[in-house]
């Protein structure tokens, strides 16, 4: 326990230079300095913002749901252009998940929005692939920064239910692609029935074939029920669960089925951007038959505790070099972390099954 | 003859500058790819799951050859609390490499997802898919990770701390090695370099007792 001898100043100096080596490109590295970043939690506040509030415990969008379950029955086609199993001739487990947009989870279905299916198919080699699907072919916008200008100018004023003209105006100005999907959203057949619509993948992909050869695709799924559209100038009229009670009626009847259709992308067709289709004639592939034969509640079904990330894809599926697909990825990260900490809520569908099962005379005996 | 050497074992020695650069890199790609919902995000996912791996591998390599080869002793004039810290966070840093990828891979079984590593190679679930447990799982892999960085940074200001300003020859003994003292005679294995992974750690024609370093060389 001698004289301490006084710390000398440049070797701290050195020191703390070479904490700061450190310590700056980690805080840049992480977004908290330097430009600023568009992260996952922007959008889902942004998401927030146009549902009007938080709804805890469900997905930021697509917050109501019904899970599904059934099979694809690959007949061999699409592996021609993939070594993907699923593409394989056999007959895969699939779950999955039918979907209307918005953050409400108690929405009317009576709207003129996305009706989505989301899946996720397993193979024997322990692969997956998620897909979450839409059934317009087009998104209205190609970026998280277009998206969330979408979610802010359309949130609806809370006195008239519609979006703010003017926001709208200066959205379409920036974004015109917004327009592009509004005019197909108007004179699309907005379809009556989740089983007799079309599920587009939204973004391009790559396949990549036993030589090894990618090829960028899009793929939909064609229903084999015949579409027929609701009614749109009387939406308003429809019960608040139509769509999911219909699905449900119908699936306790019969199957529904949807073919798998590959579409091979021409030299020239915009793989970047969700926002551009493609027309003319194309290269397709009947790759098999997708069958739901249940659905059930999310409180009964194994689709709430699944995140549908389309970037999980098996060795035969790649990305494009479309940069939606990162943010997508990115955001559903975002939300599924926010709702999982948050804790399951009931769904609407499960409401409507437990008020049925309530009014039904036999349950109320049995549960006496 | 267990007395421990001077330096660490060369091999230890090799394995940590290693697991350093990974590590570093792991929560620089980690802070990283949250931070956007550009491409960026999904480049550095698919490295971090297996750089993640790798470095799980490596800390369970390098752990036993720690335990084997032991460490050389501190300087006897370190104050006790110095000392503590050493010890401790040593501790802490094995506990946080072993940790983070176990806890990462663990996050994403509760969370339903596959664990990939490389397409075509998956890793079975080492949790249930619960995601109460996930979020709890995925909220501890950014403290931790935060934390682990704090730590690293605090290991290295000791590090320098003990090269620039003790100069009491710990920071050689996981770089370059104490070099042979000028009064020891030449020894018969002195080609045996540092560096050479198949030195036998328990040098027989080393000192028997820690030997005070020239500052010059430091």
């Amino acid at each position: 326990m001698s004289t301490r001898k006084p710390v000398p100043a440049g070797p701290l100096l050195v020191i703390g230079g070479i904490a700061a080596l450190l310590v700056l490109p980690f805080l840049w590295a992480a977004g908290w300095i330097g430009p600023k970043r568009i992260n996952g939690g922007d959008v889902t506040r942004a998401l927030e913002y146009n549902t009007g509030k938080k709804q805890p415990g469900f997905r930021r969008a697509h917050a109501k749901g019904l899970c599904l379950s059934g099979n694809f029955t690959a007949n061999g086609a699409g592996s021609a252009v993939s070594t993907a199993k699923a593409f394989e001739p056999g007959t895969y487990p699939v779950i999955g998940r039918f979907s209307v947009a918005g953050g409400n989870p108690l929405a009317t279905d009576g709207r003129n929005v996305f009706h989505s299916m989301a899946l996720l198919l397993n193979t024997p080699d322990g692969q997956e692939w998620r897909m979450a699907m839409d059934h317009t072919p087009i998104f209205p916008v190609p970026s998280a920064a277009g998206f969330i200008a979408l979610q802010r100018a359309t949130r609806p004023d809370p006195a008239t239910g519609k979006p703010d003209p003017a926001k709208m105006k200066a959205l379409i100005a920036e974004y015109p692609s917004v327009k592009a999907f509004q005019d197909y959203l108007t004179k699309a057949v907005l379809p009556s029935s989740f089983a007799n619509a079309t599920y587009y993948s939204i973004n391009a992909f790559t396949l990549t074939d036993s030589t090894g050869n990618a090829r960028f695709v899009r793929w939909q799924f064609t229903p084999e029920a015949p579409l027929s559209g609701l009614d749109k100038a009387h939406l308003d009229t429809l019960p608040r669960d139509a769509l999911f009670r219909e699905m449900i009626d119908r699936t306790a009847r019969e199957p529904s089925r949807w073919h798998l259709i590959l579409t091979i992308a021409n030299p020239g067709d915009r793989t970047d951007s969700a926002t551009v289709a493609w027309s003319g004639p194309h290269r397709t592939i009947d790759a098999g038959v997708l069958t739901v034969d249940k659905v059930m509640p999310e409180e009964v079904g194994a689709c709430r505790d699944l995140n549908f990330d389309p970037t999980i894809l098996p060795a035969g599926i790649g990305l494009s070099d479309d940069p939606l697909l990162a943010a997508r990825s990115k955001v559903y990260s975002s939300s599924f972390q926010r709702r999982a900490g948050e804790g399951p809520h009931p769904s609407a569908v499960g409401g409507d099954l437990a008020e049925d099962l309530a009014k039904d005379p036999a349950y109320k005996e049995a549960a006496r | 003859m267990n007395r421990p050497p001077h330096d660490f074992h060369p091999l230890l020695r090799v394995v940590h500058w290693l697991m350093a650069a990974m590590v570093l890199a792991m929560l620089f790609i980690g802070v990283g790819m949250v931070s956007t919902t550009g491409p960026a995000y999904l480049t550095l996912l698919e490295l971090h799951r297996p750089v993640g791996i790798a470095i799980l591998i490596l800390v369970l390599l390098r752990l036993p050859l720690r335990l084997v080869t032991g460490s050389p002793p501190l300087p006897l004039d370190l104050p006790p609390m110095q000392v503590l810290a050493a010890k401790g966070s040593h501790v802490l840093l094995y506990a946080s490499m072993a940790a983070m990828p176990l806890i990462g891979w663990a996050m994403l079984a509760a969370g339903g997802y596959p664990v990939k590593l490389f397409s075509g190679l998956i890793l079975p679930p080492i949790a249930p898919h619960d995601l109460w447990l996930y979020a709890w799982l995925r909220q501890a892999h950014t403290v931790i990770a935060v934390l682990f960085f704090a730590l690293i940074l605090a290991h290295l200001c000791a590090a320098l701390f003990h090269g620039l300003i003790r100069k009491d020859g710990v920071l050689r003994s996981m770089t370059v090695g104490t070099p042979p003292s000028p009064s020891e005679p030449p020894q018969a294995d002195s080609e045996i370099s540092d560096f050479d992974v198949f030195a036998p750690a328990d040098d027989p024609g080393a000192p028997e007792f820690p030997v005070p370093q020239p500052k010059a060389g430091e």
